[in-house]
């Protein structure tokens, strides 16, 4: 089932960035900080990806407090499974990498 | 009150990329988008570089106009289809698109839109011709301008979809 699900880079660390319960500006800001400012999600491409991930179900949306209008979001368990797979995958992808050029480097 | 100005301009659509650049270096220069309007834009007097201008084709989207709010973008206004943001640039990069997919799917929607005006144009163009020339009621001019609407919006439609095929093809290799 999800074991073969190749996530893209920004898929991968919106998910990453909701193992703790953030809103659209604070992924942004955690996804720059998890990759050294690396990977910058534009803002578009960020809602884009919220609005598939809560339809597929890795994600769900936290009840919005009193006055605020941002939508907190959090990983599901589904979420959480899809995204542990996908890491013993990247391992398997370096591995292989380190094995095959790990002499020449 | 702020010092503006306005400037009549058209753009192709497949050149909305130029356009925006454009509209940034106004920003740069000190003038920053505050207004849109049919073929016309109106800029108010700010910092050289003070903001940072986005434009997108979309529909009506609260949701997603909340969203860009709440990330410290301003909504500008909106004409036919095209939506213009722009937010501070102390507040870092500010993009709309950051990979393929998301450009992909905004090309696609750009290219949706202008079929659907060019088809219309298309089937209008070719009654009004029909009528005009069968009948003692003119509407061939009509007709005729129509059907120039539909060759243009089909020309605009093949450059959109020769960037989609660009990007298509990147996306065989990398994100």
């Amino acid at each position: 089932m999800a074991d073969s699900i190749v996530l893209t880079e920004a898929t991968y660390y919106i998910l990453l960035s909701l193992v703790t319960p953030r809103h659209g500006y604070g992924i942004m800001q955690e996804v720059e900080d998890l990759s050294a400012g690396r990977v910058r999600l534009a803002a578009g491409t960020l809602y884009g990806a919220l609005n598939v991930l809560y339809e597929k179900g890795w994600i769900r949306q936290l009840p919005m407090s009193d006055g605020s209008r941002r939508k907190e979001y959090l990983l599901t368990e589904k979420g959480q499974q899809v995204l542990e797979n996908e890491v013993d995958r990247l391992r398997e992808l370096v591995s292989n990498g380190d094995r095959v050029l790990g002499g020449t480097r | 009150m702020k010092e503006t100005k306005t400037i009549r301009k058209v753009f192709l659509v497949y050149d909305f990329e130029k356009e925006e650049a454009w509209l940034n270096e106004m920003a740069e220069n000190g003038w920053a988008l505050c207004g849109v309007g049919i073929c016309s834009y109106t800029f108010e007097a700010c910092e050289p570089g003070e903001y940072t201008v986005r434009m997108e084709m979309r529909g009506h989207d609260d949701a997603y106009q909340a969203f860009l709010e709440e990330i410290g973008a301003e909504y500008i206004g909106r004409i036919i289809q095209w939506v213009y943001y722009r937010r501070k640039s102390s507040l870092g990069a500010f993009d709309l698109f950051s990979d393929i997919d998301s450009r992909i799917s905004h090309l696609q929607k750009i290219g949706r839109i202008l079929t659907a005006v060019g088809v219309i144009n298309l089937i209008f163009g070719t009654m009004n011709l029909l009528v005009g020339l069968t009948s003692a009621v003119g509407n061939t001019s009509v007709g005729f301008l129509n059907l120039l609407a539909a060759t243009l919006l089909m020309y605009c439609l093949g450059r959109i979809h020769g960037k989609i095929e660009a990007l298509q093809k990147e996306r065989l290799l990398h994100e």
